[in-house]
């Protein structure tokens, strides 16, 4: 029950939020900040003290295996087609959660100053996002999370197209485009799983636990299974699907971005680890290999197209399909080290992009450009900005003592036992991102200031949202098996394989 | 026997007494306010004798007509219609300078019109049906002519109307006498009987069922037979392109789904071959000439051209499913597209009247911060028509699927998750125009005063769009009770 209170404390809030304009505008993020605070509490309560909560094992509904999820809740919504409310949350839920939860609050500062209009339907957006991300975190069955994942969509495209820059119609309606029809696929895919399972067992049911393990006929295995995986590869995104991902970015407003890089295409990742994969073992096991492929080429096609770009946010847009491409490597590896590098990948990789985002929108907030050609020496105009810059970068290019250096490294570890070729192929990617990061330092903050740009260093807020994710990156990157071991029960049951 | 003829007659009695009293009273007193408020009452009274009704079904009333809770449920959704249309009307004509009793006489005669159809179980009831409603509407649909500045073609398009909808008919008509010439019968329920009698049938009666086909696939504008539809949708005032789009299409598909299955005329591949390439085509060209329409009532033309397209994928997946189920779903699918197209033209009626309509594209611009709740609706509604969840559309779409799914109609589903990509484009565009920021603030002052008729309208849509979208297990459960007619 306490999964629902965190979906529904925030869609009341967007509601209040909404409604708080009229009497002041700017009340709507006062509430859009309680409401995060107040789901931060009860994240942060979940994880270090379940008991205060009422969550003991006793209190869980009776589904899978007993003690694998910390929350459990299930109770009935369209009995005609067996369609019930099961909402649950095992290690790997409330590291995203939390995540989630945490990235609202940055994306929260992001926009703090920066949008000035329409703000109460801003917040609502924002806030309903979110909660679209957590049901899709939560959701366990499977048309209440399909539900969840068209959820998260409409808000989202509501930042983009109203909110949004110069070319945001396109953006918003491509970006929308490409996720619904890939949803569309997944829903198809949901439907023919569901019957196939009511031809197998007599009964109709959209449950998780009942659908997995279905016995599909051969012929149709991998058809259903590709549903999925374009649906989810699509939000990841990877290489060739990832075409919606730098409009959207470089036209979303700062807070879209974080919130796209940070948190949504997380939601693929997530799918494919929960969902495309333990329903469809035996067609995923001939689809890995194309899996894997894909992914490779997403690391290293996307970081050659990342080094020719001059606008910035798109720059980073690119850098984002190429880290997903280790995501998605080390998914489709399925070892316990590749995805449990792909999980840290997810966490890291959303810090370091939702900050380094936050940046490329604070610069063109100041300066209204995005182009890297128009800027140039900010260091001196900016010192905080700058040092922040370069700290993410680093990060974002895998140092060691980072999260994102665990992250990577361990998908590598991964994928190498299960294919030398392309582990050896996407190190060389490590190599690229070293390069296009670089580059951007240069580009920026280096050299002479040649348009005599003047601009206001970070305020406090945004100080203070940086100094977060940087303690977050740091304890990733020096304390990651506190991750692994949330995470760990999670794959064991899923099947992951572990190596001793 | 006798009492309970006339109580399982009751809605059509109703209907038929209110259509007389309108008459005297606009012949003694002419005043708007009142024809309509005794039209909208009488509409209400025949609706509540459905509570009378149901205890007593089904009930063969004569060898025409079917009472049952399938043609119940039709005849109700109808009658919501009609008063959902009326109180549409009265703001719309108020400043109307011509005399406006008489139209809510001609919504009264289709909407009885529309019940007979829905309700009839041979052939020469589905003819009276045809006619009543068609020949009433042609005179709303050229109902401003007088009025210069209204609807731009109202003539054209009665005219438009009147010629392709004769055509249909004496096509229809034929297709009847086909028919009965090969079976000697015209009763729905007695064809399978009759066709076993008459052994292999010929290509005579193929033809007869196809030309039927034709005829109802005019009336419900399926490609290639939807050529009428934007012109007439775009030169019809506001309130009977909403009755256009949904009480005549949802009279037709009751009938046309009753036929089908109670003839077991599915049975044949001619029959599913022709509804699945009227079914694709629709999807296809409904969504990709809907893209470029610039103005609303168009882009629902179109857009009602494709979902009815979606509909028909249901009726080709009924020759291999149950019964039951797909008329469980193509009664869903039906009450959320009547819902939502009663929706969508009603936000269109709220800021357009006779006297000037408001229905360009760009008329629709900035609406979002000018009146947020209108457009808020509008929102609603063109995400429950793209299938987004929360709303009724989703669920109907669902159904669709699901059914596709077991009917393995691979095929269609294809074509129905690329119509629906299509069709997401232009939903969104109008959603985008909305969004915009607006020209002028004081643009137009009648945008923001909402007439209390189509309030109510507007209002009670919203609320069961989103009722059915996040709860549809009651009515889900009302619905399979009417599979019991089949």
């Amino acid at each position: 029950m306490i999964l629902a209170w965190l979906i529904s404390i925030l869609f009341v809030g967007g509601i209040g939020a909404w409604l708080s304009e009229k009497s002041n505008p700017e009340l709507p993020r006062v509430i859009a900040l309680a409401t995060i605070l107040l789901d931060l509490l009860l994240v942060v309560l979940m994880l270090v003290a379940p008991g205060a909560l009422g969550l003991d094992a006793a209190a869980q509904a009776d589904l899978g295996e007993p003690g694998q999820w910390l929350v459990l809740y299930s109770s009935e919504w369209i009995p005609r087609f067996g369609i019930s409310f099961i909402f649950g949350a095992d290690g790997l839920g409330l590291l995203l959660i939390t995540l989630t939860v945490f990235l609202g609050l940055v994306s929260l500062g992001s926009a703090w100053h920066e949008i000035k209009e329409r703000t109460g339907f801003f917040y609502f957006n924002l806030l309903w996002t979110l909660a679209g991300v957590i049901g899709v975190f939560t959701a366990l069955d499977m048309f209440l999370f399909f539900f969840f994942w068209e959820v998260m969509l409409i808000p989202m495209y509501f930042i983009i197209a109203i909110w949004g820059h110069e070319n945001k119609e396109y953006a918003a309606t491509k970006f929308f485009i490409f996720t619904q029809v890939s949803g569309m696929l997944m829903l198809l895919s949901i439907l023919v799983l569901v019957f196939f399972h009511f031809q197998d067992a007599g009964e109709i049911t959209f449950s998780y636990f009942d659908l997995l393990g279905t016995n599909i006929p051969p012929g149709y295995a991998f058809w259903v299974m590709l549903g999925f995986f374009l649906a989810f590869a699509t939000k990841l995104p990877t290489v060739p699907m990832h075409n919606w991902l730098p409009d959207a970015h470089s036209q979303a407003p700062t807070a879209g971005s974080v919130i796209l890089a940070g948190i949504l295409l997380k939601t693929g990742a997530y799918g494919l680890i929960r969902f495309a994969i333990p329903l469809f073992p035996q067609a995923t096991a001939a689809f890995a290999p194309t899996a894997m492929l894909l992914g490779v080429i997403s690391i290293l096609y996307t970081a050659k197209v990342a080094f020719a770009q001059n606008d910035l946010k798109r720059l980073i847009a690119y850098t984002s399909v190429s880290h997903m491409g280790f995501v998605m490597l080390g998914i489709y590896a399925w070892t316990s080290q590749g995805v449990q590098g792909a999980v840290m990948t997810m966490l890291a990789h959303g810090l370091s992009a939702a900050a380094l985002f936050m940046l490329a929108g604070g610069l063109q907030h100041r300066i209204h450009t995005r182009q890297m050609d128009e800027m140039g020496g900010l260091w001196g105009a900016a010192p905080k900005m700058g040092f922040m810059a370069l700290f993410f970068t680093v990060a974002a290019v895998g140092m060691p003592g980072l999260g994102n250096f665990i992250g990577e490294f361990l998908v590598l570890l991964g994928a190498f036992r299960i294919s030398v070729a392309a582990a050896a192929a996407a190190a060389i990617g490590m190599v690229v991102a070293a390069v296009y990061s670089l580059i951007v330092i240069q580009k920026v903050f280096h050299g002479e200031n040649t348009h005599k740009l003047e601009l206001k260093d970070l305020t406090t807020i945004e100080m203070i949202c940086f100094g977060m994710m940087m303690i977050g990156l740091l304890w990733m990157g020096l304390y990651p098996q506190s991750m692994l071991d949330m995470s760990e029960p999670t794959l064991r049951s899923l099947g992951v394989l572990f190596f001793q | 026997m006798t009492s309970n003829l006339i109580i399982d007659l009751m809605q059509i009695i109703m209907l038929t007494a209110t259509t007389v009293v309108v008459m005297v009273t606009a012949a003694f007193k002419r005043d708007h306010a009142v024809v309509c408020g005794l039209t909208v009452f009488g509409l209400f009274a025949s609706l509540m004798t459905f509570l009378l009704i149901k205890p007593v079904l089904p009930f063969a009333a004569t060898e025409l007509l079917m009472i049952d809770e399938y043609s119940l449920f039709f005849s109700n959704l109808i009658i919501v219609g009609a008063i959902a249309v009326a109180l549409l009307a009265y703001p719309y004509f108020r400043n109307h300078s011509a005399q406006n009793e008489e139209f809510y006489i001609l919504l009264l005669t289709a909407t009885l019109g529309a019940v007979v159809l829905a309700c009839s179980n041979h052939f020469v009831a589905f003819l009276l049906g045809v006619e009543i409603l068609g020949i009433s509407l042609y005179a709303m649909i050229a109902y401003t002519v007088h009025d210069t500045s209204s609807a731009k073609f109202p003539l054209e398009a009665g005219i438009k109307y009147l010629i392709l909808s004769a055509l249909a008919s004496a096509i229809t008509l034929f297709g009847i006498a086909l028919v009965y010439a090969f079976l000697g019968t015209m009763g729905f329920d007695e064809i399978p009987a009759a066709l076993e009698a008459a052994g292999e049938p010929g290509p005579v009666f193929i033809i007869g069922v196809l030309m039927i086909v034709a005829g109802a696939a005019f009336k419900l504008s399926l490609v290639p037979f939807h050529i009428w539809t934007p012109d007439v949708y775009e030169g019809a005032p506001v309130p009977v392109t909403a009755y256009l789009a949904t009480v005549s299409k949802a009279a037709m598909l009751a009938v046309t789904l009753r036929l089908l299955l109670a003839s077991n005329a599915l049975e044949f591949n001619a029959v599913t071959a022709v509804l699945t390439v009227m079914a694709a085509a629709s999807m296809i060209v409904g969504n990709l000439l809907a893209v470029m329409q610039e103005n609303t009532k168009r882009l629902l033309a179109y857009s009602s051209i494709a979902h009815l397209g979606y509909l028909m994928v249901v009726v080709v997946a009924a020759a291999q499913v149950e019964n039951a189920l797909s008329v469980e779903a193509t009664s869903f699918y039906m009450l959320a597209y009547f819902i939502m197209s009663l929706a969508g033209f009603a936000v269109i009626s709220a800021i357009s009247s006779s006297v000037k309509e408001l229905d360009q594209l760009s008329d629709f611009r900035g609406l979002f911060w000018r009146n947020t709740w209108l457009s808020s609706v509008l929102i609603i509604v063109l995400f429950s028509l793209a299938g987004i969840p929360l709303t009724a559309g989703f669920i109907g779409k669902f159904y669709i699927f699901s059914i596709g799914v077991e009917g393995e109609l691979w095929f269609l589903l294809t074509i129905l998750i690329i119509g629906s990509a299509i069709g997401l484009y232009y939903y969104l565009r109008l959603i985008y125009t909305m969004m915009q920021p607006p020209e002028s603030i004081s643009n137009d002052p009648a945008a923001m005063q909402i007439p209390a008729g189509v309030q109510v309208v507007l209002v009670t849509m919203t609320i069961a769009i989103i009722y059915l979208g996040v709860y549809p297990a009651p009515m889900i459960n009302t619905l399979q009770s009417l599979s019991g007619a089949f």
